[in-house]
């Protein structure tokens, strides 16, 4: 019966105060690609950094085709032909390709001296042999973020790894580099390598995987095969309940214009044309969603209209008044409020205490402020306030926004965004890494605020939530908008095709290069 | 939440211990009894009026280099060129105490503000030079450190003297001294700068707690990209900031120039009332009230140290090994912080 | 001009030496991500064990005394090392904060212990010194021979030598490739197998051993005994030699050779007819004024390994 090469069989791993893992099982098979489903925080990377040696599980016994393995550190896992391509890439920006593959295992001459000529035609041999397409002599920083990922499985490869851990890889790539992603993994299970597949996108497992094992809450809920279940079935089984993907919301009676953008020209940070000629407006009463692939100008667009970032030409009109020369401070002043993509580093600041961070924008308002002194009585009440009506879950208003939950912090941030009355609200990715029921409330709480007369600017990569939410879709490619559609009239599959630039709104035409 | 308030507290008071166990067991080591060596460095900082005197005498320019410190540590800025901005800060004081001729209380006052505003903009240039171009402020500050001392040196020397090694005494109207200070202690060297030190020390809370000012420096330290959303202007913060950190260390030399020496000497090396703040913000935990008592505990030990080599024969070196250790176990309060919590997981079981 | 140059050149070559090794074992501690402050210390350190072991063992070794004291002096000064190592790599302490308490210690060590062994602050002047000598052959050569190779100090050359190697070390074998990875992705680092931890003791240790060879030179060539003012700065002169050679071995040479020029010459400027004008103090801080400027920028951008400063702590990204 044994034909498994991975065996984890009841694994508990505990962080202090948080039990990460608890009796989970996971056995893959050789030669199948093998999902990890699981909500963000569930515990699915927990559990591969156990089998790859990073952390040692407290309970629980690892086998490795048949036999009882123990993983104490990196070298183990890759000794037993076990690999894992991160997340967030674990390559050396400055070393070459051939430098990042070898490093830890250089094939050297005497003195020590390395033989690079013989490590970059077996790196690139092995690129060629598995159709990679990578270049063995450039460097890491001057290749792209779907060539580093084959970077990463190349160096897999060349430590002869069998099993390939692979952590939400799509998570970086554009859609064409998800297809060649996809035929690398075929190629790779057609040559008797197993990979297991961690993510939270029901679609890529459907389309891929063999077989499934989710885990809930740290708890292993079990494996199914994947061509007996359906997408509804494994969402039902990840989030323990079925799940209603549908906000409840009327038809938007959008008003007049709040937010009108014009030609806008935006770099990015190493100077590179980013934004290129966008147009669009949003108007009160209703909510906008731009769907796109991450890196597409989307978040240069949003640092913009906030003041975060310079434009280089066009403009930005709030009610009709040009405000892209403005700072931060004036654009929150005329009414835009803005909840930040990465709500850690730029939304809060952890260390200030809950209180502190209800008048981030506004501390030096009055009442918060008088003389330049803080009126810290006032600064509490406002703070209770807000944790009141948008469910900030608290010990008290004086605990370090560090100690609240990812949910609790967005509601925090949510709360004072949502009400200085703002005339725009943007909301750039603001569920991410959210468990459901924190989801829904803050889909929710759009809406409402869409219906309170807001304009509302939504910016997500997850095209379920631009489908539920928005009332308008903008589909944003390298820079441009290349459509404007209603979502009552448009499905998925039309919007994958927009987001990979291959037609234009008006259908047929592919972009020339 | 209270725990780690205690813990807080305790880290530096078990840093400092031991501390005095490893000079203890150096003393022992070399055949000393630490016993007659602890109290004659006791003896030698507390242990009469005119000993006191002395020991506030040097926690004046402490706690003033201390609060230049911390103050930039709390907006995440390493000030380690408190040193050159005291020097700075000295000479600018002791050239207005001498060129300037005014009435004391034109003059007195001038003398300071001159000083805290020459070390304030001695401060500035790092501070600058890390808004603007994004240069880390460490090494800066040391290179400023010794652009200061050999400028210092060169001015004194060329400039405000012909060739000679110290400055003239500064006039009397711009002094600090104060007689009746001086009698109270024992004809110690203590001066009205202490009164300076602790009103500075006031200023540092009040910014830091009840201002908007405090506010966006803190948020600044913690966090400049959330503090940039929030529509704070990030490069402005740590100029100011770098500012003032350096007016503080600015007055800190002002103590030297004003109060206890009345002039500026060439200077081989540093005073070290610079690296020494860095130690008393550490030992302080960057907080007003926690330099005022590390400045207390180091200006006692430093004081203390003369009084060891005639009381009990050892060297007064031993001193700055202890306060080495000291500033390593700040530094390594992980490593504290973490023994404290296993042992209290350990008590739970 | 040729006398000009024979004047200049010896005395440079004899000031850099103890920057370049101080400076070589800075590049191998900060490739490694661990910030070196403590330079300085690493320096005292080597120069008053080379001092010790040279007043005490003169008469055992005779004129192998400075070779050894050296030696132990580099050894020492290693081991001295591991407590830095020790704060930042495994108690996760400021690696500046640390540097900086390097310093106080072996201030205080050194001073404590020249007053306990010499009753005094300042020690005996050593009598086994190196001395300067004329290289057999090279010195013969017209023109290049006077300039380069006539009364200059052995241990110039030997820098310069260990320049060489430290850069073929760093960028040409599997140790370097691991050291710089070290410094610049610990994680990436880690998950290949290296020991993170491992490494960066050996740099840092590395560093001791380079800083007290630079110390101890210092002391057997220049100071020729110890006292609280026998290192006052060379060690942040090399730091600052660290990074106007932008963290490269061949790179801090060059620097450290620079400084080591301009020093010389704030020392024999009154001699050269061009320099005898030019005020001394410009000389003296022209070094601390080219790495800021280097830093901000006008002199080329200077790039920090990426993960300098930061502890590596296991699991966490």
């Amino acid at each position: 019966m044994n034909d498994f090469v991975i065996e984890m069989l009841g694994i508990r791993k505990e962080f202090p105060g948080v039990v990460a893992n608890d009796n989970i099982t996971l056995q893959v098979k050789k030669g199948e690609i093998h999902a990890l489903l699981g909500e963000n925080g569930a515990g699915k990377s927990t559990l591969m950094n156990v089998l790859f040696g990073l952390y040692q599980a407290e309970k629980g016994t690892i086998k490795i085709k048949g036999e009882k393995v123990d993983i104490s550190n990196p070298n183990i896992a890759n000794d037993l032909g076990i690999g894992m391509v991160h997340q967030h890439f674990m390559l050396v920006e400055p070393f070459t390709v051939t430098q990042n593959i070898i490093l830890g295992s250089e094939p050297t001459h005497i003195a020590g001296k390395i033989d690079l000529k013989k490590a970059e035609k077996e790196v690139q041999d092995l690129s060629n042999q598995y159709g990679l397409q990578v270049d063995a002599k450039a460097k890491i920083q001057d290749i792209s973020v779907g060539m580093q990922q084959r970077v990463e499985i190349l160096k897999m490869l060349y430590r002869g790894a069998d099993v390939l851990i692979l952590d939400e890889p799509t998570a970086v790539l554009t859609p064409q580099e998800i297809n060649e992603l996809i035929e690398i993994m075929k190629s790779l299970v057609n040559e008797d390598k197993s990979i297991i597949l961690i993510t939270h996108k029901l679609k890529e497992i459907m389309q891929i995987c063999d077989r499934c094992t989710v885990i809930r809450k740290g708890t292993g809920i079990g494996t199914v095969d994947v061509n007996q279940t359906t997408v509804d079935e494994l969402a039902a089984l990840m989030v323990g309940r079925n799940v209603n993907f549908k906000t409840e919301k009327t038809i938007a009676t959008p008003q007049e214009t709040v937010l009108e953008v014009q030609d806008l020209h935006v770099n990015d940070t190493r100077k590179v044309p980013i934004v290129k000629g966008m147009n669009f407006n949003v108007r009160k009463n209703e909510i906008v969603g731009i769907a796109g692939v991450d890196g597409n100008g989307q978040t240069e667009l949003i640092e913009a209209i906030a003041g975060l970032r310079k434009i280089e030409s066009g403009s930005i009109l709030l009610n009709d008044k040009r405000i892209d020369h403005l700072s931060p401070r004036k654009i929150t002043e005329k009414g835009v409020a803005h909840i930040p993509q990465d709500r850690q580093k730029l939304g809060l600041v952890l260390n200030y205490s809950v209180s502190e961070n209800a008048v981030l924008q506004t501390y030096y308002q009055r009442p918060f402020s008088r003389l330049k002194m803080l009126q810290k009585d006032k600064i509490d009440d406002y703070a209770k306030r807000i944790a009141e009506e948008y469910d900030v879950r608290t010990p008290s208003i004086q605990t370090e926004a560090r100690a609240l939950s990812g949910g609790n912090q967005q509601k925090l941030i949510i709360g004072r965004e949502v009400d200085r009355s703002p005339d725009l609200l943007i909301a750039g990715q603001p569920t991410r890494g959210l468990d459901v029921g924190a989801i829904e409330f803050i889909h929710q709480k759009l809406v409402e605020e869409r219906d309170a007369g807001r304009g509302v600017l939504l910016l997500s990569f997850e095209l379920d939530e631009i489908f539920n939410v928005s009332d308008r879709i903008l589909v944003v490619f390298d820079g441009e908008i290349v459509a404007d559609v209603n979502p009552a009239e448009t499905n998925e599959q039309e919007l994958g095709l927009l987001m990979a630039g291959q037609v234009t709104e008006k259908g047929g035409t592919v972009r020339e290069e | 939440m209270k725990s780690s308030r205690f813990i807080n507290i305790l880290i530096p008071l078990i840093s400092v211990f031991i501390g005095l166990v490893a000079g203890g067991i150096i003393m022992l080591m070399y055949g000393y009894n630490p016993i007659a060596g602890f109290l004659a460095l006791w003896n030698g900082a507390f242990g009469d009026i005119y000993f006191i005197g002395e020991t506030l005498r040097q926690v004046t320019p402490y706690i003033l280099t201390g609060l230049a410190v911390a103050f930039a540590f709390r907006a995440g800025l390493f000030n380690i060129g408190a040193e050159g901005q005291v020097i700075v800060g000295w000479l600018a004081a002791v050239w207005v105490g001498i060129a300037v001729d005014a009435p004391i209380y034109i003059h007195l006052p001038l003398a300071v503000l001159v000083a805290a505003v020459a070390g304030g903009l001695y401060g500035f240039i790092p501070g600058i030079l890390k808004a603007k171009l994004g240069v880390h402020e460490v090494i800066v500050t040391i290179m400023l450190n010794y652009i200061a001392l050999y400028s210092a040196n060169s001015i004194i020397r060329d400039v405000l003297t012909d060739r000679a090694d110290k400055t003239d005494k500064i006039s009397p109207t711009a002094s600090l001294t104060s007689e009746w200070l001086q009698a109270f202690t024992d004809f110690s060297r203590l001066h009205y700068g202490i009164i300076i030190a602790l009103v500075m020390a006031m200023v540092m809370w009040y910014i830091m707690e009840k201002t908007t000012l405090g506010y966006e420096i803190k948020a600044v330290g913690f966090n400049p990209h959330a503090s940039e959303y929030a529509g704070m202007k990030v490069q402005k913060n740590i100029m100011i900031t770098m500012a003032i950190s350096g007016a503080f260390a600015g007055l800190g030399g002002a103590m030297e120039g004003l109060g206890t020496f009345e002039y500026m000497a060439i200077q081989g090396d540093f005073s070290n009332l610079g690296f020494d703040g860095i130690a008393v913000a550490l030992l302080g935990a960057n907080k007003a009230i926690g330099v005022l008592f590390a400045a207390l505990l180091f200006g006692g030990l430093k004081v203390g140290a003369l009084n060891m080599p005639t009381e009990a024969g050892v060297p007064s070196e031993l001193v700055d090994v202890i306060i080495a250790f000291i500033i390593f176990f700040v530094a390594s309060s992980y490593i504290i912080r973490w023994m404290l919590t296993r042992k209290k997981k350990e008590e739970n079981k | 001009m040729i006398d000009v140059l024979q004047a200049v050149v010896p005395p440079a070559l004899f000031f850099s030496a103890p920057l370049i090794f101080t400076a070589l074992g800075g590049v191998f501690s900060e490739r490694s991500g661990v910030v070196n402050i403590g330079l300085e210390g690493l320096m005292v350190m080597g120069a008053f064990v080379s001092i010790v072991f040279n007043l005490t063992f003169a008469d055992t070794f005779g004129s192998f005394t400075p070779w050894l004291a050296m030696i132990v002096a580099a050894i020492i000064s290693g081991l001295f090392a591991i407590i830095h190592a020790l704060a930042t790599v495994s108690f996760r302490a400021d690696h500046v904060v640390s540097g900086i308490a390097i310093n106080f210690l072996a201030l205080g060590l050194g001073v404590f212990l020249t007053k306990q062994w010499y009753d005094k602050g300042q020690t005996e002047a050593i009598s086994k010194p190196f001395y300067t000598m004329n290289v057999p052959v090279l010195s013969d050569i017209p023109i290049i021979g006077p300039i380069f190779f006539q009364g200059v100090y052995i241990t110039s050359y030997l820098a310069i030598i260990l320049a060489v190697v430290a850069w073929y070390i760093l960028f040409k074998t599997s140790f370097g490739l691991r050291l710089r990875a070290v410094g610049e992705h610990p994680m990436a680092a880690d998950t290949n197998g290296i020991n993170v931890f491992r490494m960066r003791y050996i740099a840092v240790i590395i560093s001791g051993f380079l800083g007290g060879l630079g110390g101890s030179v210092f002391a057997l060539t220049i100071a020729l005994d110890f006292s609280s003012s026998t290192i006052v700065g060379q060690g942040f002169m090399s730091l600052a030699a660290v990074i106007f050679g932008k963290w490269h071995p061949l790179g801090a040479m060059g620097a450290a050779l620079f400084f080591g020029f301009a020093q010389s010459l704030s020392v024999i400027s009154s001699s050269i007819p061009l320099l005898q004008d030019v005020p001394q103090v410009f000389l003296l801080i022209a070094p601390y004024v080219l790495t800021i400027l280097a830093l901000a920028g006008f002199i080329g951008r200077a790039e920090a390994p990426s993960a300098l400063g930061d502890a590596y702590i296991k699991g966490s990204r």
